[in-house]
């Protein structure tokens, strides 16, 4: 300052030379320009006369309660910010000092404005973070993995915010078989983080959620304190219910979001991460319908084949017709079993019911290996379908799987015909 | 089997449960005929318990409100602006 005194010697009334305004003007903002404290700093006040014309820069003053500060921010930065001032808002500027030459006037060329305190808050943000990751709060090993089946979905936010609007929606498509338990809380301001936590803890206690969603539409770093809370961190990590924390946000991450089981960038995706979809339950459905089809299918084919093989077994111990006949229909049947289970696999349960009492009557042959056995008297060789046929002390012949042996009729049961034939032992002696 | 349940009783995780595990047994191929039809039969109801549920479910709202005792009663919910 005292060197560029000498070279302007301004207070000569009468000699020297005479500056231009313009050259005064473009001296000064060099000078400001010069200092580097200057052209990197952050201001606080409050935000007055904000005007916005149409060319999209943005003009306000700064002021506090003893002086004022103009300010300017570009259009280009302006588009930059989400966030912008209102008048009246207390504020932190960063921007340069530097002067408007045209005008005289010194001004604050801005480049970012945050609500005041929110450089207080991220630094607390920080700390706690830091806190949190060494008590191991953050640790992979102690998330729960989400359930496949979430049949009952416990939501922890506000009762009237679109997040709750876009996470019912969510699961209305994707997932309608879930009950959705809403345990509402305030998610903003001085009461939100203890009302949040007393929601974690009454949806966990009084709902039995298998999963818990907690959102909220995006904000400032300001309006997701809540979510940044020690508390509100602890309560999550306690949770007895996997938690999803789904928070719009476009500052990048919560605490909230670093103690979750899972982390959404949305609410509406963090109802996506915690349902299966009505899409793929269909296709898992008819997946199952084609493999019971399939599987039974395949049985009857086999039987089909080991009836073939049988045929001769059974020859000298049947008459001729009748096995023929009792093939002919097992092979008929088993057929249109096939046939409808690859067309129809809306089979009724009356023509299974039906068909499959069809089946056991004629086929009695390829079940002896699984224990049955076929009474046939010793006189005639011909089969014992009734009490009615055997009078005690009628000779018998009883074929098993492996071979026949003879046995003698005592007195003939009254019981039911079909829990003798389910039951060998009552013929053997 | 013994404690089979009516396909209307179950919700669709049990059903399908039970219907997956139906489709293994019968892949298995072990089970006696009359058993393995009884079975399919089962599985034929299951299925289509599972696709009437999934046709006609529709998402149950309802929200914890605190009740006289300090505790939690589960009410139904309706939201504003449905349907919009």
């Amino acid at each position: 300052m005292l060197l560029g005194m000498s070279q302007m010697p301004l207070w000569d009334a009468t000699s020297g030379p005479v500056w231009s305004v313009a050259d005064l003007n473009r001296y000064l903002r060099q000078l400001l320009e010069s200092d580097y404290r200057l052209q990197d700093l952050w201001v606080s006040g409050e935000i007055s006369n904000l005007s916005r014309p149409a060319s999209g820069h943005i003009y306000f003053t700064l002021k506090d309660a003893q002086a004022t500060l103009r300010c300017v921010m570009w259009r280009s930065e302006v588009i930059r910010r989400s966030f912008l001032p209102r008048d009246g808002q207390a504020v932190e500027v960063h921007g340069q000092i530097s002067i408007y030459e045209a005008g005289g006037q010194y001004q604050l060329y801005a480049d970012t404005i945050r609500p005041a305190g929110e450089g207080a808050l991220y630094q607390e943000f920080l700390r706690l973070k830091a806190r949190l990751e060494a008590e191991g709060l953050f640790d992979p090993q102690r998330k729960h993995p989400l359930p496949a089946w979430p049949g009952r979905i416990g939501v922890v936010t506000s009762p009237t915010g679109a997040a709750l609007r876009d996470v019912v929606n969510v699961l209305r498509r994707r997932f309608p078989l879930a009950v959705v338990i809403l345990a509402p809380t305030p998610v903003q301001g001085a009461g939100a983080p203890a009302s949040i936590v007393a929601a974690l803890e009454a949806v966990n206690r009084h709902a039995r959620p298998d999963v818990i969603l907690l959102v909220r539409g995006g904000g400032s770093l300001e309006d997701l304190q809540a979510f940044n809370d020690e508390g509100v961190a602890r309560a999550v990590a306690a949770s007895q219910a996997p938690i999803v924390v789904g928070v719009g946000h476009e500052t990048d991450f919560t605490i909230a979001d670093f103690v979750a089981d899972r982390r959404a960038p949305t609410p509406s995706a963090a109802a996506e991460i915690a349902t299966p979809d009505r899409a793929d339950l269909s296709a898992a459905l008819q997946g199952a319908r084609l493999a019971l089809a399939a599987s039974l299918g395949a049985r009857l084919e086999r039987l089909r084949w080991s009836l073939a093989d049988q045929r001769s077994a059974l020859r000298f111990a049947s008459p001729g017709a009748r096995v023929a006949n009792g093939r002919q229909r097992v092979d008929e049947l088993t057929r249109r079993a096939v046939e409808l289970l690859r067309h129809g696999l809306a089979l009724r349960r009356a023509n299974a019911a039906g068909l499959a009492q069809a089946l056991r009557a004629v086929d009695p042959l390829a079940v002896l290996a699984r224990g049955y056995a076929l009474v046939l008297r010793e006189d005639d060789l011909s089969l014992v379908r009734s009490v009615q046929q055997v009078a005690a002390g009628d000779r018998l012949r009883v074929r098993v799987s492996d071979g026949t042996f003879g046995a003698e009729a005592k007195t003939p049961a009254s019981g039911n015909s079909r829990a003798r034939k389910r039951d060998p032992q009552n013929q053997r002696r | 089997m013994s404690k089979t349940r009516r396909p209307e009783e179950l919700n669709y995780e049990q059903a399908f449960k039970e219907l997956e595990a139906a489709v293994q047994r019968l892949e298995a191929g072990e089970l006696p005929l009359e058993e393995a039809m009884t079975l399919f039969e089962r599985g034929q109801a299951l299925a289509e318990r599972c696709g009437e549920l999934l046709d006609q479910a529709e998402l149950k709202l309802r929200q914890l409100v605190p009740d006289e005792s300090g505790g939690y009663a589960e009410t139904d919910l309706t939201l504003k602006e449905e349907g919009e």
